[in-house]
């Protein structure tokens, strides 16, 4: 052990083989996955290399403005970036900037968590019309994601429709009914506030193909909305025949969730529950069974005015359940369409075995099919499902791989690589500037004064080249 | 002996802890702190645990209790019930750490620290 303690020493001393491990993405894939690899060897050294100027990924620009709690990771991945053996470089765009290739000379290990940035099309004519968006870019104009910041979505219609009935969904419908006085206490963007004071969305349907026991929603999210505020629900109770016997066998998590919207569908309320529903302003409704077929325009066909559903009948039972068109149609009217039907990954560098299928990078424990060194973590590694939670033990699993991996010899760490030195210098040759974790700070201290001169927790800003200044003044 | 021990640590509430490796943990902690307080006061290294840093929107303070620990720790809230069920290898004698405050009669308590899906998958695969 002696032995083993001086090479140890000395080989950090002369820095002859710290292992360099490189990050791509800084979302909570990122940070777990750095997090355990820190801890887990004293001598490995990590670089996280981050596309935006400001590191954290989908907590800042994907969890809702009013679940500030779920972002108190922010302060673990804080603590991660200040330690000595890791780096945050952002405004660097792997895959553009610099190749995985490059990479993976300059590091013994390239763990690629970069998560799901492309969503899933419904594939029904009339998805371009406007007034029809993505729940992923609707999400990301709320969040203040710089590229999303143009959508300013036109709120002027009663009625909106969302396809998909799971957690990011019913964030969506909840931002579109909380009452403003609690999302203005939130980091909501100033403009996205604005206009849900404007909007004149009042219901809320959230459509999905199959039924009510295949929801992919979570019961938390589920319950907020049940409690929401100046909202009441509307629910069918013919959605639910048949569902109370089936109850008994289904797994804890399922059954209190379907315990809750039989409650909410069937039974009468207390009389204090009555009243609050009687005085609510808006409604939200949850309908099953429905897929879209085609969405439909006005006469000029400049923007939807509504939606023609599919009415599905069930094959099967459980998660298992096969959605088959009955032949019957519905038509909706709606003056809003969001589909939120999913995230998926995109493959960002050709020379990454890529399962277009599935749409994540095939890997067995997070190693890379076929390709020694290269690892992936979070929704690149499992597809976009799943909490923070989940994306935490499933990135503490590649860090495992990476850490057998180097002791097995499987990955050599016994020859130096130059890690960041030798990428900073292809960086500056192509006139990109990276982004470091104290440049971040910056930015992190003006959006929370900022946010602070009106009440809510920050106010972020909306552009790069705004996140840029900051960062390098 | 846990009586005068506790004697000993005036008013202290003792506490086992069972990590992922199957190791004991014996640590002291004061009344009215949480589980989840317990585990960041004495500095315990059970990975990810408390992400939300106790506000009941995480599920990583996941514990198991032994089933008249779990009777005695009484009741659970809808909201607790809510984040639980997101739980790794939930039981029925689950509770969230950060919702369980320490009280004189939970003296001596067995908390275990639930393996992930994903260690379990894993010594599967070593086995085989
Ligand atoms: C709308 C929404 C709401 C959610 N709400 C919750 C919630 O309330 N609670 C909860 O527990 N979970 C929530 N989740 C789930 C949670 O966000 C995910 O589990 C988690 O963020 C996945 O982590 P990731 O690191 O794999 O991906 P991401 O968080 O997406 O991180 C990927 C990072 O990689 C960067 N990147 C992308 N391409 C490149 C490139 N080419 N080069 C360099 N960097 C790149 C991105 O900018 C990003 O920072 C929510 C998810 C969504 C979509
Ligand atoms: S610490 Fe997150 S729920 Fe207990």
């Amino acid at each position: 052990l002696k032995v083993y303690m001086l090479l140890r020493n000395l080989s950090s001393a002369f820095s002859i083989c710290s292992p360099k491990v490189c990050i791509v993405g800084s979302g909570p894939a990122g940070f777990y996955t750095a997090q355990h690899l820190i801890k887990a060897r004293q001598d490995v050294e990590v670089d996280i290399y981050e596309r935006l100027p400001v590191p954290f990924g989908l907590v800042r620009f994907g969890v809702a403005p009013d679940h500030p709690e779920v972002k108190n990771v922010i302060n673990t991945f804080t603590l991660t970036a200040r330690n000595s053996r890791c780096s945050f470089y952002g405004n660097v765009n792997v895959g553009k900037d610099v190749s995985i290739e490059e990479l993976q000379q300059a590091y013994h290990a390239v763990v690629l968590s970069y998560g799901a940035e492309g969503n899933r099309r419904m594939g029904v004519p009339g998805e371009d019309l406007a007034g029809v968006y993505s729940a992923k870019d609707f999400v990301g104009w709320y969040n203040g994601l710089p590229s999303c910041q143009e959508l300013s979505p036109d709120l002027n219609c009663e009625t909106a429709v969302i396809l998909g009935q799971g957690n990011v969904a019913l964030d969506v419908a909840r931002i579109l009914l909380a009452p403003t006085d609690i999302l203005k206490k939130t980091d909501i963007t100033q403009p996205a506030l604005e206009a849900l004071v404007q909007s004149q969305v009042r219901r809320v349907l959230i459509v999905g193909r199959r039924g009510p026991m295949q929801v992919a929603c979570t019961i938390k999210e589920f319950r907020e909305m049940v409690n929401l505020p100046d909202t009441r629900p509307e629910m069918m109770a013919d959605d639910f025949e048949g569902v109370k016997e089936a109850l008994k066998d289904l797994p804890r998590p399922r059954k209190r969730l379907t315990e809750l919207m039989m409650k909410t569908a069937l039974e009468i309320p207390s009389e204090k529950e009555q009243e609050r529903q009687s005085k609510a302003s808006r409604v939200w409704a949850f309908r099953f069974l429905r897929s879209p077929i085609e969405i439909l325009a006005n006469p000029d066909n400049s923007r939807t005015v509504g939606i023609r559903l599919a009415v599905n009948r069930l094959e099967g039972s459980g998660d298992g359940a096969r959605a088959v068109p009955t032949g019957e149609v519905e038509d909706v009217t709606c003056g809003l369409l969001i589909s939120s039907i999913g995230y998926k990954s995109l493959p960002i560098d050709p020379s990454v075995p890529f399962d277009s299928h599935k749409a994540i990078v095939p890997n067995n424990m997070g190693r890379v099919q076929h390709t020694a060194g290269l690892y992936c973590s979070g929704w690149l590694k499992t597809g976009p499902t799943g909490v923070i939670a989940t994306t935490m033990n499933n990135s503490f699993d590649t860090a495992r791989s990476v850490v057998e991996d180097m002791e097995s010899g499987t990955v050599d760490v016994s020859a130096a690589r130059p890690g960041s030195q030798s990428i900073s210098g292809l960086l500056e040759e192509r006139g990109v500037k990276p982004v470091t974790f104290s440049n971040w700070e910056k930015i992190d201290s003006l959006e929370m004064s900022r946010g602070e001169a009106s009440g809510k927790p920050r106010e972020k800003l909306l552009t790069v080249e705004e996140m840029l200044q900051v960062a390098r003044k | 002996t846990t009586g005068t021990q506790s004697l000993r640590s005036d008013n202290k509430v003792t506490v086992n802890f069972i990590n992922r490796d199957g190791e004991k943990i014996t640590v002291k902690g004061s009344p009215g702190d949480s589980l989840l307080d317990l585990v960041i006061n004495e500095d315990l290294d059970f990975d990810g645990f408390g992400a939300c840093e106790g506000t009941l929107a995480c599920s990583t303070c996941h514990l198991i209790f032994d089933e008249d620990v779990y009777k005695s720790l009484g009741r659970v809230t809808d909201e607790e019930m809510d984040m639980l069920d997101l739980a790794y290898g939930l039981t029925d004698t689950s509770r969230l750490g950060c919702q369980i405050c320490l009280t004189k009669s939970l003296d001596g308590i067995v908390a275990r620290v639930p393996e992930s899906v994903a260690d379990i998958r894993q010594s599967k695969d070593g086995s085989s």
